[in-house]
């Protein structure tokens, strides 16, 4: 009675729809066979300036995995290092079959972050371009080395596909690991979608090689929201890619033998406890946020600014917001237009460096300014509140916040802004939370408590 | 800084850091030094600020000037004394993070390879026994199972020496010290086992009183390193403070260690005395010729 089984046949099981697409008969090889390196030789180099700005694109309907697969192919990356953590494996596997495809030319999956993180800031030593990604517990458990390159001077492009930190351990996105990485000395993008992911991994590379910035470069998206759900992404043409990366670009020497020793290893007074000890570290930490300081022009000229202003003039309401949460206040902009509201968007692209003077001039005549964010801590509303405090009057909600994988429903942005106008009391932001009412006490309490 | 790739404008070599300059005139760079010569060139390390009759800094002199091309090595540490003295040296030291030292090279190992090709680049790591067997156990480890071509130097002081003498898993069982109030549990950690079973390509083991044999280790270590595998040489620095040993019996303890636990060892894979017998003269390791059949 039994039907004889189809036998299951795998086809490309890492493939996606982009490397599995058929390929054209091969003329690589006298035997007829294909040089499976064969499209990534024939990869043109590019001036970023034509890349960023003039070379055609065309539209995919992706996934977030694919985009940074995409960004690297483009990317010339030397290396890249991966570990697998729920939601950022997918990104890394597909890296797998860049180097497969000769794309990347050196990788290898590592024994856990903190030597993946190594391995990074070895590779970027030794003057080749690097790219990781990790996630949540992953970021943590690296940490260690990724504050470090910073301070090494090490250029290199992490993503990170945020998910919950916290116990009960779970694998959702929630992006509070953002909190850590913004005092690391690194550059940090958040990346809303897509799009903006494709981006920034490759303009990241630029930025970060740059010679008076030498910094390594964090590109943040919320997990799953980004990495697993598709969106169109414009990309350029597949068989161009960005200048290799010029060792002796940086700021700092390579470790390649082929310099003078790099003092900065070597100075065993900066390990002592004496005044030049003290100096030299001080010195050396405010050079590295001169660095983060001296990206601004760069990101101004390749990311077309470190935040994006929608509708911001004549609006009494503003919502900021970075990664996924300035989508869900993109709709929540439209939805109180409807109502009669004037509201506009902030987008924050770059969180460091941050914003700090464009935010100044643009929240100067917002009566009320909402900051959803997906984390518990509130980070993006603590710098926003530093960053305009004294240059507007307006009332700002630190909130609402999602956490532990919640979603954020765009009614929940557009209730803190009813509430926010109208004094109505808000169903999920404490008082504590909102500054700008007439009670200073809750601003001292908002303070303390983020 | 390699020597080969950079050439100087005749009149413009003094215009090179001296130390460089001096490297190159009075020192190792470019030429083939033994430790038979040591008191008459410049060292790549001279000055560290290391305690009066430190094993381990003799040990690191003596490989230091015993790298086969100490122009274009690069050395990886971690936390621990060995990074004072060898953070001094001419030639580039990476100090990074807790017990990073074998991610660091495999990254910085592979990277180089990716920019010269087969132009040797030689990673050589130099870390205490806790921060190899300890803290860094896991990149160790893993480091040779992925078989990176770079060296890995124990300096085993048995104790966390820079941090004022606690147990460490190269600590003998018994020992009584910081944080094993009442002796070590456990017995020393057998990294030379572990390091063959991960397939290291040469594992040994020495002590700094016989400056010849610390030459020979380091010089095989680095050599197969480039091509073969991961080689790993353990050797014993003592801590003279923290184990209380006189100065003047710094050598003596290295000799007694030595007579109880610490015996010369060698192990090369077939791979890697073929390799040094055929590319760099180790006629001990190439096939004995077969001997001439005699009629019985």
């Amino acid at each position: 009675m039994s039907e004889a089984l189809e036998s299951e046949v795998k086809t490309n099981p890492q493939g996606d729809p982009i490397t599995s697409a058929p390929v054209a008969p091969s003329v690589d090889s006298e035997k007829g066979r294909k040089d499976p390196h064969g499209d990534a030789k024939r990869q043109r180099e590019v001036s970023a300036e034509y890349m960023f700005f003039e070379a055609p694109r065309e539209r995919e309907f992706i996934t977030g995995s694919e985009c940074a697969k995409e960004a690297v192919r483009r990317s010339n990356v030397d290396m890249s290092v991966a570990y697998p953590i729920t939601p950022q494996s997918e990104t890394l596997q597909l890296i797998g079959v860049l180097y497969g495809e000769g794309y990347v030319k050196e990788f290898y999956r590592g024994e856990e972050e903190y030597g993946v993180m190594s391995a990074i800031a070895g590779a970027s030593r030794a003057g080749v371009r690097a790219f990781t990604a990790t996630a949540g517990p992953g970021t943590l458990r690296g940490l260690e080395p990724i504050v470090s390159w910073a301070g090494h001077r090490l250029p290199a492009v992490c993503m990170f596909t945020c998910r919950v930190v916290n116990a009960p351990l779970a694998i959702q996105p929630d992006n509070v690991e953002i909190a850590y990485l913004l005092n690391s000395g690194m550059l940090v993008f958040h990346a809303e979608n897509q799009q903006d992911l494709f981006d920034f991994i490759m303009k990241g590379f630029i930025i970060s090689e740059k010679n008076d910035v030498t910094l390594p470069v964090g590109v943040c998206c919320d997990g799953f929201f980004v990495t697993h759900a598709r969106g169109y992404c414009a990309m350029q043409d597949r068989g161009l890619k960005l200048p290799a990366r010029d060792p002796y670009r940086g700021s700092v020497p390579v470790l390649d033998a082929e310099n003078p020793p790099a003092r900065l290893s070597r100075d065993a007074p900066v390990q002592k406890s004496n005044f030049m000890a003290y100096n030299i570290h001080a010195v050396w930490q405010q050079e590295v946020w001169a660095g983060v300081e001296r990206s601004r022009k760069y990101i101004n000229h390749y990311m077309d600014g470190l935040l994006e202003a929608q509708d911001v003039e004549d609006a009494d309401v503003l919502l900021i917001a970075s990664g996924s949460a300035a989508a869900q206040s993109r709709e929540a902009v439209r939805q109180c237009k409807e109502k009669g509201i004037k509201a506009g968007l902030i987008k924050i692209r770059s969180l460091r460096p941050f914003p700090t003077n464009e935010l100044r001039e643009l929240c100067g005549k917002a009566k009320l300014i909402v900051i959803p964010e997906f984390n518990y801590v509130g980070w993006l509303a603590k710098d926003v509140a530093t960053a305009i405090y004294g240059f507007s009057n307006a009332k700002i909600v630190a909130g609402p916040h999602v956490y532990g994988g919640m979603s954020m429903p765009v009614e929940m942005i557009t209730d803190e802004v009813e509430c926010g106008l109208t004094g109505k009391k808000s169903n999920t932001v404490p008082e504590s939370h909102i500054m700008g009412t007439v009670d200073p006490a809750a601003v001292a309490q908002f303070m303390k408590s983020i | 800084m390699s020597l080969d790739y950079v050439k100087f404008t005749p009149g413009f070599g003094k215009f090179m850091p001296k130390e460089y300059r001096d490297m190159v005139e009075h020192g190792p760079f470019g030429k083939k030094t033994s430790v038979s010569q040591v008191g008459t060139f410049k060292e790549i390390l001279e000055e560290h600020p290391m305690c009066a009759g430190c094993a381990m800094t003799l040990f690191i002199r003596l490989a230091m000037i015993a790298f086969p091309n100490p122009e274009d090595t690069i050395t990886v540490g971690t936390a621990g004394c060995g990074r004072l003295a060898i953070s001094q040296a001419a030639i580039p030291f990476v100090y990074g993070n807790y017990g990073d030292q074998n991610g660091v090279a495999s990254g910085l190992s592979r990277g180089l390879r990716l920019r010269f090709g087969d132009r040797p680049k030689d990673v050589v790591v130099m870390a205490g026994d806790g921060g190899m067997a300890d803290i860094g156990f896991a990149q160790t480890l893993h480091s040779w199972f992925r078989k990176e071509k770079f060296t890995t130097i124990m300096l085993d002081n048995e104790v966390y020496g820079n941090t004022g003498g606690q147990e460490s898993g190269m600590t003998n069982k018994g020992q009584v010290l910081k944080m094993a109030p009442l002796g070590k549990k456990f017995e020393k950690m057998d990294m030379l086992g572990m390091a063959k079973v991960a397939g290291c390509a040469y594992v040994a083991t020495v002590v700094p009183n016989n400056p010849r044999r610390v030459e020979s280790v380091i010089k095989k270590a680095v050599l197969i390193a480039r091509e073969v595998g991961p080689t790993y040489i353990q050797a014993y620095t003592s801590c003279n403070i923290e184990y209380a040993i006189p100065t003047d019996k710094v050598m003596e303890d290295a000799k007694d260690v030595e007579n109880d636990r610490y015996a010369f060892s060698e192990y090369l894979t077939d791979e890697a005395k073929q390799y040094l017998g055929e590319l760099y003269g180790y006629k001990e390791y190439l096939p004995k010729p077969a001997a001439a059949v005699t009629k019985g």
